[in-house]
């Protein structure tokens, strides 16, 4: 649920530029103005310290000369000691409570007493832990200048409520007339003011910073949409674009440079249309030139074919020399009429112009049914077919024609190469699983040399010129059985060894378009005497075939 | 015309009108189907087909699909719609649209330019051979009932007028009800193909069939199709 959650978000993060760009100039700005107005308080703080500190000192200056001069004016003769700190301390407190500073009265210095034992005089409510042991180490000693320091001011007021305040504390050192021994006397301010004014200032700095940022981060967002909503629409058409919608335009409006990006876009798209459309012009004027000639080579081959036809069947009543002639214009008849169907067939591949007529079919039905029609060839050659099939029918959606045509042509191949009167018979094997259905065709002839198994599938290849033109075949069986293949989004493979025969393997989908990942059937045949040297089945190794 | 003559002189095999407009192919073709034991006769256009349709009263039609005066196609709906003759299209196209438009429009089979005399002459004696004999006999499935001899098939006392193709289609289910027949099968016994055909001669006239007889063609009872292996007779009453 969260983890949804969060890979929704990092999906947006990634696919919008403008999140990212927003983000990060917000990043930036926040870093920049924290800095500036870290900055800017410290500065302000520094100057409302500093300035309140000459004004405290020259405050505790006037009251120490005013003090010394009260001392100074009392009389000589003066022995109580407390009565005088008494008299000393309490105008100063007096004045302390008026004007907002609180007083400690500490001593006499040389003692080593500790404030915090006892013995000072100080403004009521007053901690005494408020001055610091540093500057009351300072003060252990006689005749030290005056010296102050920051502290923290611990103070209860008379409902009982302890407050703590940074202030300011001034020690100076007054020698008492009584005893002649040295106090010192801390005048401790509070900073409560200049805090107020402080936290005043911090305020109105992180609401400005607040505001700024989000100002940034909307003119960030706007700039960006005005880039980004061109990019998003163009990428829209050209999505379209891609899908075939070949009419699909951007709009261009203005004359900046978006609109400039959408008009070479469009001109982009017009280029591609017209080109396409040449294209598509080109293939239907192909398409229509390979239909005529079809229609017009045919009419008069079917003349010929049945004039020769007729000469054929009267050979008997013609001298040697004529009925000769009669059979070989026979015989080549049915050669160019084979060449021009495979031709016309072929061209009609290349123009895009056939059309699967589907049908979920048992193929172990069309394999007896070709073997069965090569049966009488196969006898004339001497050679033995046979079918291996499991006992499952193996089933496809196919068009039943073309992959008639296709083992048509895999098994009088394999008869034609076969060595006539074999023991070991040319075999068809089928099997089939849930994706996928395959049909090898295994000869045990001459075989194929290394990487002619890439090339059989070429037009009007022939494996030996020398012993070509035996079969009969036009050359472009092959081709046209592995076009076939493809059509239906099969693979048509070949593996062979020369001398040691060769193997096809047709593999096609279990539905017509369906994905095809692997055969049921291994390419190479799995026999002891020729696994040796082939490398392991494989069914990457996919010789020959572009799929 | 002398082959008229000759043909009125002894009895043939059948009569074969010839509608191509390829004149040294259609005196071919003439030759050939004499030394078969046909009678025939040629027309070269299309416009004038039917006319000559009428008066020569053929057994068979062979017929171009590409021809001037008017199209093929259309010569051969024009004679559907008033005869139930075999028609056999010659094609010199066998690409899927042609073959099928030509079928549906009433076309019982194809041969494919170039053809071979022998094919051409065994598709025409699969069409005629029908005349034979058969006993008398009445066949019924679901709520037709098929006579046998007489050609005709009724429904509630209607005669349901059947093409003498699509009456031996129905003829082969009914006779065997409890068997799927393939596709191929039917082409073997209903077509006389020996060899691996076109199974879109059998898609084609079952649909042709099945609008005829059938109550609603969608959704066929009386010929079913079975998924995957071809077709059989509706079973039940």
């Amino acid at each position: 649920m969260i983890l949804a959650y969060i890979r929704r978000a990092l999906t947006f993060w990634r696919r919008s530029i403008q999140a990212r760009v927003v983000m990060s100039t917000v990043v930036l700005t926040a870093v920049v103005i924290s800095a500036v107005g870290w900055l800017l308080l410290q500065q302000t703080r520094d100057g409302l310290v500093r300035h309140r500190v000459d004004v405290v000192l020259s405050e505790v200056n006037a009251e120490m000369y005013e003090t010394r001069n009260r001392l100074a004016s009392a009389s000589g003769t003066e022995v109580n000691v407390s009565k005088q700190q008494r008299d000393l301390v309490d105008p100063i407190i007096e004045s302390g409570e008026s004007r907002g500073f609180y007083v400690v009265l500490a001593g006499p210095e040389g003692n080593d007493v500790p404030l915090s034992v006892g013995g000072g005089m100080y403004s009521g409510g007053l901690d005494v832990s408020s001055v610091p042991a540093a500057l009351e180490r300072h003060f252990d000693a006689v005749n030290r200048s005056t010296a102050w320091t920051y502290t923290s001011i611990v103070h209860t007021d008379d409902a009982g409520r302890t407050t703590e305040v940074p202030g300011v504390i001034v020690g100076s050192q007054v020698q008492l007339p009584a005893d002649g021994q040295t106090y010192t006397l801390y005048y401790l301010f509070p900073l409560t003011d200049e805090q107020e004014t402080l936290g005043l200032v911090t305020r109105a700095l992180l609401t400005a910073a607040g505001l700024l940022i989000a100002l940034v981060a909307g003119i960030t967002w706007l700039v960006t949409r005005q880039v980004v909503t061109p990019v998003r629409m163009a990428r829209r058409v050209a999505e379209r674009l891609a899908a075939g919608r070949l009419q699909e335009r951007l709009r261009v409006s203005g004359e900046d440079d978006l609109a400039r990006l959408a008009l070479s876009f469009n001109q982009m798209a017009t280029n591609l249309q017209r080109q396409i459309r040449q294209l598509e012009e080109l293939s239907w004027v192909q398409r229509r030139f390979v239909s005529d000639v079809s229609h017009e080579l045919r009419t008069p081959l079917t003349t010929v074919r049945m004039a020769s036809d007729v000469l054929h069947d009267a050979r008997g009543q013609f001298d040697p020399v004529t009925a000769r002639a009669a059979e070989l214009l026979q015989v080549e008849l049915d050669r160019f009429e084979t060449l021009l169907v495979d031709l016309l067939e072929i061209s009609r591949f290349d123009a895009g112009a056939v059309v699967l007529d589907l049908e979920d079919v048992d193929l172990t039905d069309i394999a007896h049914r070709v073997v069965d029609a090569a049966q009488p060839i196969a006898d004339q050659r001497g050679v033995k077919v046979v079918v291996e099939h499991p006992d499952a029918p193996v089933r496809a959606e196919v068009d039943v024609r073309r992959v008639e045509r296709i083992l048509r042509n895999l098994v009088s191949n394999a008869i034609d190469h076969a060595y006539p009167d074999a023991d070991q018979p040319v075999s068809i094997r089928l099997a089939s699983d849930e994706h996928a259905a395959a049909v090898t065709v295994r000869d045990h002839g001459v075989g194929l040399a290394p990487g002619e198994s890439a090339m059989v599938f070429n037009r009007f290849w022939r494996s030996d010129p020398a012993r070509a033109r035996t079969s009969g075949g036009t050359g472009l069986g092959l081709a046209i059985a592995l076009e076939d293949a493809l059509l239906h989004g099969g693979w048509l493979q070949a593996w062979g060894r020369s001398g040691r025969g060769a193997q096809f393997r047709l593999t096609l989908p279990r539905y017509a378009g369906g994905p095809l990942r692997h055969s049921p059937l291994h390419l190479a045949p799995a026999l002891a005497n020729v696994a040796e040297d082939v490398p392991e089945p494989d069914d990457e190794e996919t010789s020959g075939v572009t799929t | 015309m002398s082959q008229q003559a000759a043909a009125a002189s002894y009895p043939t095999k059948g009569r074969v009108l010839v509608v191509d407009d390829d004149a040294p192919l259609a005196e071919m073709l003439s030759i050939v189907l004499r030394q078969e034991g046909f009678d025939s006769r040629v027309v070269g256009r299309g416009d004038a087909a039917l006319a000559e349709f009428r008066d020569y009263r053929p057994d068979v039609v062979l017929l171009d699909l590409m021809l001037p005066g008017r199209d093929g196609i259309d010569v051969c709906k024009d004679i559907r719609a008033e005869s139930g003759v075999p028609i056999v299209m010659l094609t010199a196209k066998s690409d899927t649209v042609d073959v099928v438009v030509g079928l549906e429009s009433g076309a019982d089979d194809y041969v494919v330019k170039p053809f071979k005399p022998k094919e051409l002459v065994a598709r025409i004696r699969a069409r005629v051979r029908r005349s034979d004999a058969v006993p008398s006999e009445t066949l019924s499935i679901r709520d037709l009932s098929i006579d046998v001899a007489g050609h005709s098939v009724t429904r509630d006392g209607e005669e349901i007028p059947l093409t003498p193709l699509e009456f031996d289609l129905l003829l082969a289910l009914a006779r065997k009800p409890w068997q799927v027949f393939t596709r191929q099968v039917l082409l073997e016994e209903v077509w006389g193909y020996q060899h691996a055909a076109d199974t879109r001669l059998v898609n084609v006239h079952v649909q042709r069939l099945r609008s005829k007889i059938e109550h609603d063609p969608e959704h066929p009872e009386i010929v079913v199709t079975v998924r995957g292996v071809g077709y059989k007779a509706g079973s039940g009453s």
